[in-house]
């Protein structure tokens, strides 16, 4: 016997409302690679378990004006399957394919991986560089907001009681654009990103004329990096122009020493992956595809 | 707090249960269902042994709640053999020693499966990868990774389009 | 020497419990459960040194659903007395102690009360209604820190044993060790390139997926019913008798199919437990560990400093080797110093060699046997020194060892001579493959390095029974953790001539066999191999004597053969072969059932030696190691099985691999474990991996009818030198320190400026 709830929620105005009810004590189950993890390890006692995986809009993908709608709770092996969204979004999917092993992703989703605030996120400095918004409704109403400003620190989001996030956008992509997401790991899979890089450019013939940087697990949030990015804006790309934009987020770091790595490692890897993750999203550019692994 | 009823499908055969909210699918298929072969090895979704399929997924059973199976399509172990007949990669894996202790080996059978039933053509690295949720301390992977590349060939050549019997 | 042509030996059957093992039916310890059973928890002490000065149950025994709660207090004091287990010596004193904690919790995670409740929330919740009264000490972690004289001390009674002087105060150096061949003064007198390093190594744990559990039914009479996960249940029923005063007889113990142990699981946490807790509450108590407890709690292998000094001539003869250890014991003493020291230069031949060792208490849990314990430590800085003396004479790292490779009539320094051993043909065998004729990739570098395990022989007992229709079950005691059902069973079935398939080899529970010593040291293909063919012998006696009745002759006028008794000669009469089904047929009249049994303490193990090649690269900007190309070569006497002796070489191998570039535990300076899960204990995953080839080089072992020698061991000793040696030649660093991980790699990478790695 145990007081703990669970509720299956078929509308998001329903989850919202149970969310309220909870008053603080709810937790909203999407894939639940992380929540009951932390069930277990006694980090997390919710009262209710509000499961929002029978809610349509948050477990589909649709196509809106040029961009996409991912519903919060899609699972990523889904969003891997999406080919258009592979396609426009190569450097986000690989991002959100990159959370855990193939049984995570059977269940994973961007906006778990979101909302559980871990600096080390792998979907996180992908969406960042994207441009992604958050989409929210809660007691009050809708909302949205840049995905770099909605989490606030380790664990903690900008969500208020009954809020919960539904989607995430992609905007419209111009032409010429693709994106590709790195992370450094000790091992080839399993592990969370010692420093994590989303680079998202869009090219005009051989120069670069638009770009966002994201860049996780080196502050307690991660972060956009717009040194990097003007770096590399109206260059093409050359090794200057990558040492300076490397150089932009070394300098951004501001990583702690923990037992996956040390400042000194971080803020080195920043750099090494800004040049490398904006080397493959040019490349995807011109229509050369590689793989991260 | 009443347990919670759930109705699901179970290898095919029809199984309720109650459960309290924060049992895991893992806890109900050893624990009630008599269904031990899904094993816990770390209850965090990093080794892989409890693997499962729910509606076709690839899961770790540790991370979902057995509420959760309301409703849904639950393969385990047990439910991959045909009768006595065993599937290919189970054969496949007695034959080539693709298990020691054995204790890993459901979790990478259920996994194996649900590779072959996507792609019936995967290279080592494809396979490896696919695996690399389901930790091995005896074999170092080599027999399993051969074994599965064994049955993907024979299963190609044999004209199976895709895994399931 | 030509091969014995053998009909069964060699080849690769399906293994008798694989149907089992690949649809769940198999049940390992966590899958066995009672009628009525309650679920049993541990209470674990949060710091990493403290005294207990109290500790208060009764809210947790008040509350609703607690059955029975234990503590020190449940266990009969033992003396300082010393038993064998596996290849570790532990002293009972310190093993009550360390499964439940009486005057100080020695280690964060260490036991200090336990429940047994109806159910594993109020198993938690009373838990948390244990008031302990810690008055916290100050810790020590580091093996170096813990032998500092002002080191906060574990044990005041502790006194160096082996000091000289003898030792007068308290320490944490529970012993001094020393092996001496020769003069080694004199051997540096001659030398005319001297190598001297440090090396350090962290803890490690054997990493077996399957957390441990036991499930303890103790009866009103006394009797005691115990299911464990285990590699050694006759040695689980001993440690239970004398640590609770039951009498092995009233012991039962099953051990459970078991899910990985490497030596982890040679010894007891839960069981001594589960049985009190199910005698206090008169019902059946089920405890599992949960993978944080495995870490926390369990026994890992220790971490070590280890300084080498080796000194050769020009031309490559060594002449001169020191080492000394300081290794890890945990909170108790018994690390596998001994071991590391003795096995440090074996794989050699030596005039002049000087060891010393040290085994250092701290405030971590008690270490156990992983997979030849002690012996990948004292390796990895051996075999990283003579890596540095290739380089430094310009000689190929297999030309150096075979001028210098241990043969028979090597004299070691622990003063055993070798009888036939496979280091010669080991390395010769990795210079003749593949593998090492390949030129190396662009990109990557190779790295060699040698092992060796002694392997142990110790007691085994088995029986052959024939069943009525005349197939054959032979039943020996010891759990299988590799295959070794399969190659008792193909043993049996070739000293008996009959079909594989007709012998079934079952695994006894304690009450149902002799004595068997633990499945470890490598010995059960080996020992328990030896009982079983004697047990087959003594059933073929037995069958010519049934035969002999029949044909009324004497039963020397009969022999045995491809399965049939025969007359031994045209003198002894003309009569049919008689098969075991139709003596089976007439076992009544002829005397009986028939039956054979063997029990031995086997000696004349023979030593194992390894040979690995890694190929690798480094990502020079991330500190990225991939391992692109593996050979373990290994003297392996004869592969009963093949399938199942490579299946030793790959896995040794790997687990090696992670002990060279990820595995470490990680302490935070209260002395916590950082990292209790396998996200962050990082083991081998399969993309991290090529495929592991392996060389299997038949030395057979002059003492055993199938020239067994044991393989499970030797294949960890290898590898962690293997990669160093090839992180070296691709970088021109010389990484001392385990594991080399990535931040590690890329500030080595970093800060030296590139050069010679020997310098």
């Amino acid at each position: 016997m145990t007081d703990i709830q669970y509720k299956a929620a078929k509308t998001v105005r329903e989850a919202c409302t149970l969310m309220a009810a909870a008053d603080g004590k709810g937790r909203i189950l999407a894939g639940g690679t992380d929540l009951l993890v932390q069930m277990k390890a006694g980090t997390v006692a919710p009262g209710v378990i509000i499961d929002v995986k029978k809610i349509p809009e948050m477990v589909s993908i649709a196509k809106t004006k040029g961009g996409f709608r991912i519903g919060a709770a899609t699972p990523a092996a889904a969003i891997g399957e999406h080919e258009e969204l592979c396609k426009a979004w190569p450097g986000v999917v690989e991002a959100i394919n990159l959370i855990g092993s193939t049984q995570v992703q059977g269940r994973a989703s961007a906006g778990g991986n979101l909302c559980n605030a871990s600096p080390a996120a792998d979907s996180v400095p992908a969406l960042v560089a994207a441009g992604a918004i958050v989409n929210i409704q809660g007691p009050s109403g809708k909302r949205q907001v840049p995905v770099e400003q909605f989490n606030t620190g380790p664990g903690r989001t900008s969500l208020a009681n009954g809020e919960i996030v539904v989607s995430l956008t992609l905007p419209a992509r111009p032409k010429g654009s693709s994106d590709a997401y790195l992370r450094l790991i000790p091992r080839t899979e399993m592990d969370i990103a010692v420093v994590g890089c989303g680079v998202s450019l869009t090219m005009k013939g051989d120069t670069c004329v638009a770009a966002r940087v994201g860049l996780g697990a080196v502050a307690p949030t991660v972060l956009l990096v717009e040194d990097a990015a003007k770096a590399l804006v109206g260059t093409k790309l050359e090794d200057a122009a990558l040492d300076a934009a490397a150089e932009a987020c070394s300098a951004a770091c501001r990583p702690i020493d923990d037992k996956r790595g040390t400042i000194r490692y971080r803020t080195k890897i920043a750099g090494v992956l800004l040049k490398r993750a904006a080397a493959i999203a040019r490349d995807r550019v011109n229509g050369i595809s590689t793989q991260a692994h | 707090m009443a347990k919670i009823h759930v109705t699901t499908t179970i290898n095919g055969a029809p199984t309720e249960f109650l459960c309290d909210a924060n049992q895991t699918l893992l806890d109900v298929l050893r624990d009630q269902l008599g269904l031990t072969g899904s094993k816990e090895g770390c209850g965090s979704g990093d080794c892989g042994a409890c693997s499962v399929t729910v509606n076709g997924r690839l899961v770790c059973s540790c991370l979902v709640l057995a509420p959760e199976a309301e409703g849904a399509k639950v393969e385990t172990i047990e439910g991959m053999a045909d009768g006595d007949k065993l599937h290919p990669l189970q054969k496949k894996f007695v034959e080539m020693a693709a298990l020691q202790c054995g204790i890993c080996t459901p979790g990478f059978l259920v996994a194996s499966r649900a590779l072959l039933e996507r792609n019936l053509n995967p290279t080592e690295t494809e396979v490896r990868y696919w695996l690399a949720g389901n930790l091995c301390r005896c074999t170092g992977y080599d027999k399993i990774v051969s074994a599965v590349l064994d049955v993907a060939a024979e299963m190609r050549a044999a004209g199976v389009k895709e895994a399931a019997q | 020497m030509s091969k014995p042509q053998y009909k069964w030996i060699g080849t690769r059957p399906d293994r008798p419990d694989g149907a089992d093992k690949v649809t769940g039916r198999a049940r390992f310890g966590a899958d066995f459960n009672l009628p009525g059973q309650l679920v049993g928890k541990v209470l674990r002490s949060p710091h990493a040194h403290a005294r207990i000065r109290s500790i208060d149950t009764s809210a947790a025994e008040a509350l609703p659903g607690v059955k029975a709660v234990v503590t020190a207090a449940d266990f009969p004091e033992q003396a300082d007395l010393i038993v064998p287990t596996g290849e570790m010596q532990v002293n009972l004193r310190d093993i009550t102690r360390n499964i439940m904690a009486r005057e100080k919790a020695l280690y964060e995670g260490h036991a200090v009360a336990a429940v047994a409740a109806t159910s594993e929330a109020i198993a938690k919740q009373a838990l948390g209604l244990i008031k302990v009264d810690y008055e916290v000490l100050p810790h020590v972690i580091d093996v170096a820190e813990a032998m500092k004289p002002d080191a906060p001390i574990l044990h005041e009674s502790l006194r160096t044993e082996g000091a000289n002087p003898p030792a007068t105060t308290a320490s944490n150096i529970a012993k001094r060790i020393e092996f001496k061949k020769g003069d080694t003064a004199a051997g540096f007198a001659q030398a005319e390139v001297v190598i001297e390093r440090d090396y350090s190594t962290q803890a490690v744990h054997q990493g077996y997926i399957e957390p441990h559990a036991a499930l303890a039914s103790a009866s009103e009479d006394g009797q005691v019913q115990l299911w464990s996960t285990t590699q050694g249940h006759f040695q689980v029923r001993g440690f239970c008798s004398r640590l609770l005063n039951i009498e092995t007889s009233q012991i039962r113990v099953t051990a459970t199919e078991i899910g990985g142990g490497f030596g982890g699981k040679t010894v007891v946490y839960l069981e001594p437990v589960a049985i009190r807790l199910s005698q206090k509450s008169g019902k059946p108590v089920k405890m599992v560990m949960s993978r944080e407890e495995v870490f926390r709690a369990s026994g890992p292998a220790p971490g070590g400093n280890v300084k080498v000094k080796i000194g050769a001539t020009k031309d490559g003869r060594i002449v001169a080797a020191e080492c000394t250890v300081e290794m890890q014991a945990g909170a108790f003493p018994g690390s596998p110093v001994g071991p590391a020291c003795m096995c440090s230069y074996a794989c050699y031949d030596i005039d002049n060699i000087h060891i010393v060792g040290f085994d250092v208490v701290s405030n971590r849990p008690k270490v156990a046997a992983y997979r030849a314990p002690g012996a990948p430590i004292s390796a990895w800085a051996v075999e990283s020194t003579i890596d540095i003396l290739a380089q430094r004479l310009s000689m190929d790292p297999i030309d150096l060892r075979l001028m210098n490779a241990a043969k028979k009539g090597t004299k070691t320094a622990y003063g055993v001579t070798f009888n036939t051993i496979g280091m010669v043909e080991t390395l010769e065998a990795v210079k003749n493959s593949d593998h090492y004729k390949t030129p190396v990739k662009p990109g990557y570098a190779r790295g060699v390095a040698a092992g060796f395990w002694f392997n142990v022989g110790a007691d085994s007992s088995a029986a052959a029974h024939v069943g009525e229709d005349g197939t054959v079950t032979v039943i020996s005691g010891n759990p299988d953790i590799g295959g070794s059902r399969a190659s008792l069973a193909l043993m049996a079935a070739e000293e008996l001539g009959v079909d594989y398939n007709k012998v079934r080899p079952v695994i006894a529970d304690t009450a149902s066999i002799g004595f068997n010593f633990v499945t470890g040291g490598s010995r059960v293909t080996f020992a328990t191999g030896l009982a079983v063919v004697n047990s087959v012998r003594d059933l073929i006696r037995e069958l010519k004597v049934r035969a002999a009745k029949i044909w009324n002759v004497d039963p020397e006028g009969v022999m045995w053969e491809n399965g049939v008794a025969k007359p031994a000669g045209s003198n002894v009469g003309e009569f049919e072969p008689l098969s075991i089904a139709q003596l089976a047929a007439q076992a009544g009249r002829t005397g009986g059932p028939i039956n054979g049994h063997a029990q031995l303490n086997v000696t004349g193990a023979g030593p194992g030696f390894g040979v690995h090649v890694a190929d690798l690269k480094v990502d020079s900007d991330t500190g990225v190691v991939t391992v692109g190309r593996y050979t373990a070569a290994q003297d392996v006497g004869t592969a009963i099985h093949p399938s199942y002796v490579e299946g030793q070489l790959q896995g040794g191998a790997v687990q090696g691999i992670g002990w060279a570039l990820n595995e470490e535990y990680i302490y935070n300076t209260k002395g916590k474990l950082e990292n209790p899960g396998f996200l962050d204990y990082r083991m081998p995953v399969a993309s991290d991996l090529p495929m592991i080839e392996t060389i299997l080089v038949e030395v057979p072992n002059p003492t055993h009818p199938y020239g067994v020698r044991g393989v499970g061991e030797v294949p960890i000793v290898p590898p962690t030198a293997a990669i160093g040696n090839a992180i070296a030649r691709a970088t021109g660093i010389r990484m001392t320190d385990l594991p080399m991980s990535p931040p590690k790699l890329s500030e080595a990478l970093d800060t030296a400026t590139p050069r010679m790695a020997a310098e």
